[in-house]
């Protein structure tokens, strides 16, 4: 990363870079064969016994015996995870002894909810937070900043679920402002046609406005409190980087020359505040998985949290396996591209790979 | 000797013993932490929660598991004569309820915290100390259980184990330690290779002996203020398995289990779901208030 390595012209970029991506994803390997590992390891150790749950309790001894060797339970650790790895390889995660249907298909099927839920939470999220937290830079120590701090502290403070239900009683129960649970009314659900499973865009595209209007009125709760979440993570970020920018000698050069102060703030220190935001900003798209378990469950949206919780309360293994390999490897790879993202927006870092 | 010449005597600049070194030190923090009316704030909740705790046999005016008359008793409302919160579905006191949850709440942050930290120190140091392959092994472990969100980990941890305040508390500390272990390598890979350090090496003193006596207290400072900012986490995770039926289990009087319960009367008698609710986001209050404020105090590092 010394400065002679950078200059040395562009003969040794390649290789670098080579290099880099290499290590990336041998980081990236590794780390998913850990989740692979771990997932493995809490099946192993499930009081549920695996061949009963195939087979029911009432199957005669030589079944048992039959689909014990079947599922390869006989075989030595290593050699069973082996054959785990196999299969989650070829996109096998067995099948869900709830809904009888492969896990894969199933995740297929209610994973679009979530990411509808999480991308229209993080878009609040982002709207509100990054103004609130420069407002609160600029305003250091002020009213705005300590209103600022106080949201965030909320967020931070508040049970995700318990402002969910609190949401749903006030502005469904008591004011009728929104829709309640779930993604869509009965009377519309068959007025949309299911093509990416994004409920807006489908609705959108097919121009069913009233059936629009329906879905945006029960995602809007839902969302805005996830996304109240991420504002409370994001506006916090925000200002420290915020703050950070504002006492560099170039905002000052800048006041010098007498640029206008709004155009100090919003162009030439947000612009320098935008990298590590970016990194903030995916990471808690990332976290909105997480929050969305809870989330889900109280607004009964079929997506991968209630997918998840139902799999959990029911001793579906594979199913919660499955969901719980998936969103580790979402976590990983939004982690991943989150940091590229970093390196991509700024020269320094650029440079330095 | 006066109250005057106490102070003087802890704020002396020239301390004449170790001790009143140490003292006057110790009193330097408490006054700037004093000054910080927020810090003191969630100091008071958190002394609060913990007195509840330990009487609350005494506080409690109700028996937490045991309801009332289900005829006449059941869902009265909130400041109902001699139930301040109202009563839940069988007639139980929603205030003794709360009361005595507060020992399950401090339970499970109290636990988790004396778990999860040694291991984290203990990965943490021996990593730093040792760095090469020992390093390397040890960080993709902790990346590893990174890589997870910590409620989904903690969720299939349960699902394995199954559900239960003991499971619960087992699953949220296999899953808060790694954050620790990366702040004690830091840590250390800053002081491994200073002079007293090599002195302790020069004498003789074995590796778990410089870890343990001379590495470990210094990293202590900065992981136990992680560990109190993280403690708020911790209990809306508690809450949030008690919530989905994973955690505590009926009737214990746990926070996050008595809102799932309250839910099913969540349009007509909202009070059930909505009071234990307050109390777990006051106790998490608290504990925010209080880690921000200890950081500003013990971490130098943190200050601006």
């Amino acid at each position: 990363m010394s400065d002679d390595t950078d200059g040395g012209g562009r003969t040794g970029a390649l290789p670098r870079i080579l290099w880099k991506v290499t290590k990336i994803a041998a980081t990236v390997a590794l780390t998913f064969l850990g989740l692979l590992v771990v997932t493995f390891l809490i099946g192993r150790v499930v009081p549920v016994d695996p061949v009963l749950a195939v087979i029911g309790d009432r199957a005669p001894k030589s079944v048992y015996d039959r689909v014990f060797i079947e599922l390869g339970l006989d075989r030595p650790l290593y050699e069973q995870f082996w054959l785990y790895l196999q299969k989650v390889l070829s996109g096998d995660f067995g099948q869900s002894f709830l809904t009888k249907r492969d896990i894969a298909d199933d995740i297929a099927r209610v994973f679009p909810a979530t990411l509808e839920l999480a991308t229209v939470a993080i878009l609040i999220g982002t709207v509100l937070g990054v103004p609130m937290g420069v407002w609160a830079a600029v305003r250091q120590g002020r009213l705005a900043d300590q209103v600022v701090r106080v949201l965030g502290l909320v967020g931070y403070s508040a049970p995700i679920f318990w402002l969910g239900l609190l949401g749903l009683l006030v502005f469904y129960a008591r004011l009728h402002w929104v829709a309640g649970p779930g993604r869509v009314d009965i009377a519309y659900e068959y007025s949309i046609t299911v093509k990416t499973g994004l409920l807006l865009l489908d609705s959108a595209m097919q121009g069913e406005w009233e059936a629009f209007g329906n879905v945006m009125s029960h995602i809007i709760l839902p969302a805005s409190l996830l996304g109240y979440f991420s504002m409370a993570y994001i506006s916090r970020m925000t200002r420290s980087f915020m703050l950070n920018e504002l006492a560099q000698e170039y905002v000052i050069t800048a006041r010098v020359k007498g640029v206008p102060e709004w155009r100090i703030i919003w162009v030439h220190a947000l612009r320098n505040a935008a990298v590590p935001l970016v990194t903030v900003i995916a990471l808690s798209y990332a976290n909105l998985l997480e929050g969305s378990v809870l989330t889900e469950t109280v607004f009964a949206w079929p997506g991968l949290g209630q997918y998840l919780t139902n799999s959990l309360q029911n001793a579906d293994m594979n199913a919660v396996l499955g969901s719980t390999l998936l969103i580790g490897a979402i976590f990983v790879g939004l982690n991943l591209m989150s940091d590229l993202l970093y390196s991509l927006l700024d020269p320094r870092v650029r440079r330095q790979a | 000797m006066s109250s005057l010449s106490r102070r003087d005597w802890l704020l002396s600049d020239q301390p004449a013993s170790r001790r009143q070194a140490r003292l006057g030190q110790a009193y330097r923090t408490w006054l700037s932490f004093r000054s910080n009316w927020l810090a003191m704030v969630g100091l008071a909740i958190v002394l609060a929660l913990i007195l509840v705790a330990l009487f609350a046999d005494v506080i409690a005016p109700y028996d937490p598991v045991l309801g009332g008359d289900l005829r006449t008793e059941r869902f009265l409302p909130l400041f109902s004569e001699g139930h301040i919160f109202g009563t839940d579905d069988l007639a139980r006191d929603i205030f003794s309820r709360i009361v005595h949850g507060s020992r399950l709440t401090l339970m499970v942050v109290v636990l988790v915290a004396v778990i999860a930290t040694p291991i984290g120190l203990l990965v943490g140091t021996t990593s730093g100390y040792f760095g090469g392959w020992v390093d390397t092994v040890l960080m993709r472990l902790t990346d590893i259980f990174l890589a997870f969100p910590r409620l989904i980990l903690a969720l299939a941890f349960v699902a394995a184990l199954g559900p239960g305040i003991e499971n619960a508390i087992i699953a949220i500390a296999i899953t808060s330690w790694p954050p620790y272990a990366r702040l004690a390598r830091a840590e250390t890979l800053t002081i491994r290779d200073s002079d007293y350090i090599n002195a302790a090496r020069l004498q003789g003193a074995s590796s778990a002996r410089i870890l343990w006596g001379h590495v470990t207290p210094l990293c202590l400072s900065s992981v136990v203020i992680r560990v109190t900012l993280d403690m708020a986490g911790i209990i809306l995770t508690a809450a949030g398995l008690g919530f989905l039926g994973l955690g505590a289990q009926p009737p214990q009087p746990e926070w996050g289990a008595m809102i799932a319960a309250g839910r099913r009367f969540l349009i007509d008698q909202w009070w059930v779901a909505t009071v234990p609710g307050i109390a777990i986001f006051i106790v998490s209050l608290g504990f925010n208030l209080l880690g921000d404020g200890l950081r500003d105090v013990l971490d130098p590092k943190a200050r601006k």
